[in-house]
């Protein structure tokens, strides 16, 4: 059975806003919320994100464990190099000393945590991937976009009049696969 | 335009500037460039020109043309080092630490701040280099494990400052391209040509869905958090490459806060250079306002007094302390050959600030070029003077020797200015210098009534990450969290 997409385009977030409502509500038969996407040129109106639903962000994972392979790689990088110095006369001295080994491991950890983040951003927020289907550069102008998806041939009539009810400006639509 | 000045008597602002307009207006300023353009091009070109046959110059006959011989070892290349990598805060500061305390009038001006971060590192990163002399051997400096019994001394600040600054500028690197992502996305959607494949590559396949922005605020604002630590950590480092020796004048406990200090007070000063020519260039009047520059400008003085309190209490401690050494360097500084330069950093550093008090001063924008620049040459004649009265005047009074940087050597220095504005000519051509997106949400947020943002976080901002501050609409939604 084919699934269709379809992007309603608004001039605002406040209509944008209702049209999701309705969906949440579950006044458009067949639409889920959980299928409702929102593109829009800035981050989206807090009161839309909360009739989206609670949605969360797992890029403070990637974070933590780039940090601690950041304190690791730094601290055994800089023991591994350090240990290869008992040839020489140490003079009492450590050969790992700690408190000298905690600045470039901090700067390590520090470094790993950035880049930990930044691959967490692209494998979650799914960049770095060719731009097709459903999109309209209005998007980046001034408009909003509802995008629904996984639709039956039915629901799809009906989110199509629902957003046309909302005074959407623009509606488009793709069959997505069988 | 007139209409325009009269609003930014009050309004950092205008909010009834459409987003299409900030859209037409800042892709424009990527294209076509204008003659202007050009003949900036030029003298960054000329400048490079004569740095890099001064270079070659001094690498096949030696660093005693650039007058660096025992006991000064260290000096022109390292005190504009020393200002280069003081000039790189100003994007952590403007970027990181006003997003997180969620300083909206920061963004018109913060993209450019970040850019000047990365290039200032870059330009930063050359003079070691150049300093060293033996470009060949540079890679000797690398601790990898080799039979050629190179022992890298990880207790020492010099490998410290290697790792903090490639971790900073790898960072603040990221930081400016991760920003830019919505804004290259946008110049995809309204350009053709090569331009159009290039930000399509460049966007990362951007469309702007909320799991994005939700996705992108996290790490936006992450990224933010570890940046202004790492900015401390770089500046307090560099300082640790003078104050954990032993020299007199170097061994100052202060030295890491001061050297901070010093850092975001150029960094400041930098931004007003660059703030008014965008503005100027690009005639973005109406987006970078007279307002967001009186507020810039506020607390480059603020920073100045704070830098000011921190020259009193090095003398004090120098003064005030039981080495002799120390004491007659700081003598020197005042009465020695060094009083001239000496005076005039004081002079800039701290008395001349005081401008920015004034209203009338502060809104004189070809006047408040200039003395940007100028306190600029204050704060490079600073890092000139904590090296130099050092080393000619040590502890050894045999090798007490007052010594000038050569010719060959200003003109690499006077090169890396024609190096940076190089990198920042092509960046303005490339990436938006403005912030589109931040902007449009500016112009969102004081559109629908937000003045200020609420002192108590709303529940989204805490869980969601925060980016891009936040809506009234959440203020009214949200009782508890409205502020």
């Amino acid at each position: 059975m084919s699934k269709h997409r379809i992007l309603g385009l608004f001039k605002d977030f406040e209509g944008a806003t209702e049209a999701i409502a309705e969906i949440r509500d579950g006044r458009v038969p067949g639409a889920k919320v959980k299928d409702v996407s929102v593109l829009s040129a800035i981050a989206p109106h807090p009161a839309m994100e909360e009739v989206l639903g609670h949605r969360t962000t797992p890029v403070g994972r990637f974070t933590l464990v780039g940090g601690t392979f950041g304190i690791t790689f730094g601290f055994f990088f800089l023991a591994t190099a350090q240990s290869n110095f008992l040839v020489q006369p140490q003079g009492g001295k450590a050969v790992v000393p700690l408190p000298t080994d905690f600045i470039p491991t901090y700067e390590m950890l520090i470094l790993f945590s950035v880049l930990f983040t930044l691959a967490g951003l692209i494998i979650c927020a799914k960049l770095m991937r060719p731009v097709k289907g459903l999109y309209s550069e209005k998007v980046s102008l001034d408009q909003v976009g509802v995008l629904v998806d996984n639709l039956s041939e039915s629901s799809f009539q009906a989110v199509k009049s629902h957003l046309q009810r909302h005074n959407a400006l623009e509606i488009r639509e793709e069959v997505v696969g069988k | 335009m007139a209409d325009y000045l009269d609003k930014q008597d009050i309004k950092d602002i205008d909010e009834h500037i459409e987003w299409a307009k900030i859209n037409e207006d800042v892709v424009r300023s990527i294209q076509n460039p204008r003659w202007s353009y050009w003949v900036a091009v030029g003298v960054c070109v000329l400048l490079l020109a004569i740095a890099v046959s001064a270079e070659v110059y001094q690498y096949n006959n030696g660093m005693g043309y650039a007058n660096l011989d025992w006991p000064h070892m260290w000096d022109l290349y390292i005190a504009t080092f020393v200002f280069w990598i003081g000039m790189s805060h100003s994007g952590t500061l403007l970027s990181a630490i006003l997003h997180i305390v969620q300083a909206d009038w920061r963004k018109p001006i913060y993209r450019f701040a970040e850019a000047m971060t990365t290039f200032t590192l870059m330009t930063a990163a050359l003079f070691p280099v150049i300093h060293v002399g033996r470009l060949w051997n540079i890679y000797w400096t690398l601790p990898y494990l080799s039979d050629r019994g190179i022992w890298p001394n990880f207790r020492s600040p010099l490998i410290w400052d290697a790792f903090a600054v490639f971790t900073y500028l790898t960072s603040s690197a990221l930081f400016l391209y991760i920003g830019s992502v919505p804004d290259l996305a946008i110049c995809r959607d309204n350009t053709t040509g090569f331009r159009k494949k290039l930000y399509t590559v460049l966007s990362l396949g951007w469309l702007g869905t909320d799991t994005q922005w939700r996705h992108f605020r996290k790490a936006y604002m992450i990224m933010a958090c570890f940046l202004i630590p790492l900015a401390v950590s770089v500046h307090s480092i560099v300082s640790m490459d003078f104050s954990a020796s032993w020299n007199p004048g170097w061994h100052v406990t202060t030295f890491p806060p001061y050297f901070v200090a010093g850092a975001l007070y150029s960094g400041c000063a930098g931004i007003m250079t660059l703030f008014i020519l965008l503005r100027h260039f690009f005639r973005w009047e109406k987006y970078m306002t007279l307002a967001i520059f009186e507020k810039n400008a506020k607390l480059t003085f603020a920073i100045a007094m704070v830098w000011t309190y921190l020259n009193l209490i090095e003398f004090a401690s120098a003064w005030y302390g039981h080495d002799v050494a120390s004491k007659e360097v700081l003598w020197a500084k005042f009465t020695g050959p060094y009083s001239p330069v000496f005076w005039s950093m004081m002079f800039i550093g701290s008395v001349l600030p005081f401008t920015l008090c004034f209203q009338k001063l502060r809104r004189n924008l070809p006047l408040m070029f200039f003395i940007s620049i100028i306190f600029n040459i204050g704060m490079w004649e600073e890092r000139y003077m904590i090296i130099a009265p050092t080393l000619s005047l040590g502890y050894e009074p045999t090798a007490w020797q007052v010594e000038w940087p050569s010719i060959i050597a200003w003109s690499i220095v006077l090169g890396s200015i024609g190096w940076f504005g190089l990198l920042f000519l092509i960046f303005v051509k490339v990436i938006p210098s403005m912030s589109m997106y931040e902007v449009k949400e500016m112009v969102y947020h004081r559109k629908t009534g937000e003045d200020a943002p609420p002192m108590t976080l709303p529940a989204y901002a805490l869980t969601g990450g925060g980016h891009g501050g936040l809506h009234p609409a959440a203020s009214k939604s949200d009782p508890e969290g409205g502020g």
